[in-house]
């Protein structure tokens, strides 16, 4: 997404633009798939930066403006309810953030307050672009939110929305997250990913820009210690003036001996990664008796944010109800995905055979251990299929399918070789939304120099 | 070019950088910026598309002179007459 977006941006300040993608598909981290008949979302759970619909300042409106799409042709539809469930306690949230004030109040006298004035401190490093502070998430967090409960509880969503390292992520990007998933809330495409890559990808070719499929980056040119070019897998060398990346920076560094794959940025690089299930269901989850478009759920008194010594983390996962949003029209069909914490090693160095049975066993304890709040829906089920880090590695070339990255964050996107720019998850805007806004930024700031 | 022709394009760019903005009822003479949501980023990047499509070069200093849609068509009628 990253990509693209700054593709088109450039291909918009009239620059000759070439995107190469080494799939067969555009979107990277966040596409789509067919199997057994369905048209499937990898990656996308949500879209955040919802509201509001009008004015410019609100980051999701700036990003479709600099883009030039139309937020009308994404036909977003928000949130119904999501859910924090936390061992035995339960928040509720949705796109207006009156209602997690209310429900916060209620359980934890006083919340209130400081989840307003985290708020304000969100939107005031957004205003400021202090994305990054270097301070720990968890270090500042009490001096808005006394109850240890309720910090665990809030740092869930955020944590497994975009926090690349383990236990802790940087105070300016937890706001961020805040801001983007509590205030601003989520929505989804009518289409799906679908329907924003399709948007990307014609928006480019109308702008002048090139999309190439099956062309991988084997290497970066440089000459003189400036990018001059690329060569694909099939050994082309195509020459330009700047090069932005999207592999990631210990991956971008695989393509480019200048710079240093070993360096600080690399620490912690591959250690996050997921395992998620989708399944297909005959009927809408509404009818089994589940209403929430997400539900984020913890057992455990803490949170555990770390790579698992086990193959999978069940003790916390992620499940979204595609359907439980307020399309237009009704989806094609009902699915619901649920997203754990997964050992990369385990599911990289499993042997092929194993592999294959891993992922149904875990598939299965997966749903067997879902909190008691949702229903069972396991003989609603049609089809199913399940993803690794290993599944993420291999279509997406990032290092042990690690999807947020490493945890050292690259805002301005240089890279020690002059033109060439790190974009994606290593220049530290996570998220579909944040990934176009951070490519949208770093190809704006190297055209205009 | 004539100051019709010159309005219509003016339009297409604006409705190309700003989809949802709706145009139907701009009237010429209030600036634009109070009628339309535009930032200066989108104002650089009609100037932009001014470059790129009709090699116009509006220097930094004649930008007030892009504030309403008569102001706009004058400044530019002389140097679009000729396309």
């Amino acid at each position: 997404m990253a990509g693209m977006a700054a593709g088109l941006r450039l291909a918009l300040y009239g620059k000759k633009t070439l995107v190469l993608e080494r799939h067969s598909r555009p979107g990277g981290l966040n596409s789509w798939y067919r199997a057994g008949g369905y048209q499937l979302d990898v990656g996308l759970h949500a879209l955040t930066n919802y509201n509001p619909a009008a004015g410019r300042d609100a980051p999701l409106n700036r990003l479709l403006r600099r883009l030039r799409l139309s937020r009308a042709a994404l036909a977003l539809a928000p949130q119904k309810e999501s859910w924090i469930l936390h061992y035995g306690a339960k928040l509720v949230f949705n796109n207006d953030f009156a209602c997690l004030l209310d429900n916060a109040q209620a359980r934890f006298p006083g919340a209130a307050d400081g989840l307003r004035k985290l708020a304000a401190e969100a939107r005031r490093h957004y205003m400021e672009n202090r994305f990054f502070t270097g301070e720990s998430a968890r270090a500042r967090l009490p001096e808005f939110i006394a109850d240890p409960m309720l910090r665990e509880m809030i740092l869930m969503p955020v944590m497994f929305y975009g926090c690349a390292g383990q236990e802790d992520m940087d105070w300016g990007q937890f706001l961020i997250i805040f801001m983007s998933v509590f205030e601003e809330g989520l929505c989804r495409p009518q289409g799906g990913i679908r329907a924003i890559i399709d948007l990307l990808t014609e928006r480019l070719e109308r702008a002048g820009g090139e999309l190439r499929l099956k062309a991988g980056v084997r290497s970066v040119i440089t000459r003189d210690g400036a990018a001059a070019g690329v060569i694909l897998d099939n050994g082309e060398v195509i020459e330009g003036g700047a090069v932005f990346s999207s592999a990631g920076w210990v991956e971008s560094a695989a393509l480019c001996p200048e710079m240093d794959p070993a360096g600080d940025a690399a620490a912690g690089a591959g250690v996050m990664s997921f395992l998620e299930s989708i399944h297909v269901l005959d009927r809408p989850a509404a009818q089994l008796g589940l209403d929430a478009s997400i539900i984020f759920y913890n057992n455990a008194p803490r949170f555990s944010y770390r790579k698992p010594d086990a193959p999978v983390d069940l003790n916390s996962g992620v499940v979204c109800v595609a359907g439980n949003f307020g399309y237009e029209s009704p989806l094609p069909f009902e699915q619901i995905r649920v997203t754990h914490i997964a050992n990369p090693d385990y599911w990289m160095l499993a042997p092929d055979k194993l592999y294959l049975s891993a992922k149904e066993e875990w598939r299965a304890r997966s749903l067997a251990s879902l909190p008691m709040d949702l229903p069972d829906f396991r003989s609603a089920i049609t089809f199913h299929d399940t993803f690794t880090p290993r599944t993420i590695h291999k279509f997406t070339g990032k290092l042990n399918g690690a999807v947020y990255g490493a945890p050292a964050k690259h805002p301005g996107g240089d890279t020690p070789v002059k033109g060439l720019y790190v974009i994606g998850t290593d220049q530290g805007l996570l998220g579909v939304t944040g990934a176009m806004i951070g490519g949208v930024a770093v190809a704006a700031r190297a055209a205009l120099v | 070019m004539t100051a019709d022709g010159i309005r219509q394009a003016i339009i297409q760019i604006i409705s190309e950088i700003a989809p949802d903005e709706d145009l139907t009822g701009v009237n010429p003479d209030e600036p634009l910026r109070d009628q339309v949501d535009l930032d200066s980023m989108d104002f650089l990047d009609i100037v932009m598309e001014l470059r790129k499509r009709y090699s116009i070069e509006v220097p930094e200093q004649d930008y007030p002179q892009l504030a309403t849609m008569s102001s706009t068509v004058s400044y530019l009628l002389p140097r679009m007459e000729s396309l």
